[in-house]
């Protein structure tokens, strides 16, 4: 395809333009955690750490912190329990009702959170004795279950039955098989899926808001409770400013190991 | 009869949805045969071999391995090996692992496994590849490893499923010739999946010819080539020249449906004499066709039809295009014709 001059100009721009309206807000972000002034005021007043200070002092921030990490690792480590039977399950046997039963796997991520949420609510207050950090762990699992299913299932179905069948020629049986043919060729899959799972999980708000027990406060709902409260908005800052520069590496290697595959794939 | 039966196939059957694939397949593997199942694409030869493997159920019928029902063994349980026709190498393992799996799997001691692996990796020549990842090896190399990981468990029957479809020309003639040396220093029994006639006339011991689920024949491949049972058979092993029965009563006055292979077919110009009691036909020479090794013609005849026939090019400066559209005489000797059931 050929594009004139003026074409690629346009383009050019209109690309600028949409990578500007993306990123400049989080340099924004990143410039007013080292502000020296009380508010978020711009032009930055001077450079300071005294906020990092802070968030770092700050027992909310930490507790929010730790029960965030806790609560993505419990639910990730779920979501690739089940994640990776239901892809099994799904992609390696025949069984009536399978068509039904992806779709029901997959819904969740499809579904407003908002809904998730009241449903979850409802029967979680109603029926089991109301909410609490294992209620919170089940909202959340809800949701990564789908991403370690869907990376799964999309590598179980690349990957054929030959090498399977392969292998129990060889005398291996299925446990053996699953130990060193099936799950050796999906734990990349499974290792950009867990930490998406996880990324989805360390961020999300609305199913939390309606799952968490009482006072128990994730990282996302610390953020959303003292954004508006007029001292804290600079160490807010620096706690959004750390989670760009943390959130990069999990991305980057999810992204650098589906390239990885990528490359490798039909080969063999 | 004292020779052993390494596979019994009986009234073996599968369908897939409506379509059946494999039809009350009878069939007895000798031990130590190198037999071929030759057939067109959806003729049932590659079901045949996965059911003998393992891989897919027979809906009705049984299978036997020296003697001993394994239609219910899933393929763990069964003394067979297969090489795939996509080679199937385990990609994140090393080309040493790979050829290990089958004793490992089974639990052989570390160091006999790599002393057995090296091994068969230097019966097939790939010494010194043991540390390559399948992906830096070319198609015949694959091919080879694949054939080293299923030797090595030393089989009773190793199944190959169109094993060398995949190759260029050369080294698939290379890797039959191989192949059939292999088979005869290890003396195991093999069952060859194909489509290729060239390679199952080459090959095997005895050929199985199958269309639409069913055996046409089974038989020596001099046998399968010189005695088609079949139309089918007759051409699809080969080309050939079908009579049907209004043709051959006209041309040799004989009732049924006949067949006469092209090579058997000479072609007189002129007065050229004609061998004395051959069957004799006149025609006018449609089509000259160089194919290298020899010519082809194809001749319009007199009586209506057309038949093929080929002549060897002895003499490489002869050039006879000149002949399309001249009057010969084609003749062949009657013990080369040879009737075929009618297509049903």
């Amino acid at each position: 395809m050929t594009t004139s001059r003026g074409t690629k100009i346009v383009l050019s721009i209109v690309a600028v333009v949409v990578f500007a309206f993306v990123y400049v807000p989080l340099v924004v972000v990143l410039i007013n955690s080292f502000n020296s002034g009380e508010t978020l005021s711009w032009p930055p007043e001077g450079f300071s750490l005294q906020w990092w200070q802070r968030a770092i002092d700050s027992e909310g921030v930490r507790n929010a912190i730790v029960t965030s990490i806790v609560l993505g690792l419990i639910a990730t480590a779920i979501a690739l329990v089940l994640g990776t039977l239901a892809s099994l399950a799904l992609s390696r046997f025949r069984f009536f009702g399978q068509d039904s039963v992806s779709l029901l796997i997959i819904l969740p991520i499809a579904l407003p959170g908002i809904v998730t949420g009241i449903a979850l609510n409802n029967v979680f207050t109603s029926y089991l004795g109301g909410l609490t950090f294992l209620t919170l762990i089940l909202g959340h699992a809800t949701f990564t279950i789908v991403v370690v299913y869907n990376n799964a299932l999309a590598r179980l179905r690349r990957m054929g039955v030959n090498l399977e069948d392969a292998s129990a020629d060889l005398g291996a049986g299925p446990w053996t098989t699953f130990r060193l043919v099936t799950f050796p060729m999906m734990r990349s899959a499974l290792v950009a899926g867990g930490v998406l799972a996880f990324g989805l999980s360390f961020d999300e708000i609305i199913v939390t808001t309606f799952t968490a027990g009482p006072g128990i406060t994730t990282l996302p709902i610390w953020i959303y409770q003292n954004l508006f409260r007029p001292n804290q908005a600079p160490v807010v800052s620096v706690v959004a400013a750390a989670l760009v520069l943390i959130s990069i590496l999990p991305i980057y290697i999810a992204q650098k190991l589906s390239s990885d595959d990528n490359r490798g794939a039909g080969i063999m | 009869m004292t020779e052993s039966i390494a596979i019994r196939l009986r009234g073996l059957s599968r369908h897939f949805g409506d379509v059946v694939a494999v039809d009350r397949v009878d069939l007895d593997v000798v031990d130590g045969e190198f037999l071929t199942l030759l057939g067109p694409s959806g003729s049932g030869k590659t079901t045949v071999l996965r059911m003998i493997a393992g891989f897919e159920r027979p809906d009705a019928g049984s299978i036997e391995l020296a003697g001993v029902d394994v239609t219910q063994v899933p393929p763990y349980g069964r003394d067979v090996n297969t090489v795939f026709q996509d080679y199937a190498l385990f990609p994140h393992m090393s080309v040493l692992e790979n050829v290990e799996y089958g004793l490992r799997v089974k639990k052989v001691p570390k160091v006999e496994r790599a002393d057995r692996a090296r091994a068969a990796l230097d019966s097939v020549r790939l010494s010194g590849y043991e540390e390559r990842s399948p992906s830096q090896l070319s198609g015949g190399q694959r091919q080879r490893v694949a054939l080293a990981r299923a030797l090595v468990n030393r089989p009773k029957v190793l199944l190959l499923d169109e094993p060398l479809g995949a190759l260029d020309l050369k080294l698939r003639e290379q890797m039959q010739v191989e192949l059939k040396e292999i088979q005869r220093e290890v003396g195991i029994t093999f069952v060859f999946v194909t489509h290729d006639q060239d390679e199952a006339l080459t090959m095997s011991d005895r050929i199985a010819v199958f269309n639409n689920g069913r055996i046409e024949q089974l038989g020596t491949p001099t046998d399968v080539y010189e005695h088609p049972a079949t139309a089918f058979v007759a051409g699809f092993v080969g080309t050939s020249n079908l009579l049907d029965p209004a043709a051959a009563q006209l041309v040799l006055g004989r009732s049924g449906t006949w067949s006469v292979r092209p090579e058997k077919i000479l072609v007189h110009v002129g007065d050229a004499p004609v061998p004395d009691g051959h069957h004799r036909l006149n025609g006018t020479v449609r089509e000259v066709v160089y194919v290298g090794m020899s010519t082809r013609f194809v001749v319009d005849l007199a009586t209506g039809g057309s038949l093929m026939a080929v002549r060897q090019n002895t003499d490489a400066s002869h050039d006879l295009s000149h002949l399309r559209g001249q009057t010969v005489c084609l003749s062949w000797d009657p013990q080369y014709e040879y009737q075929v059931a009618d297509p049903t």
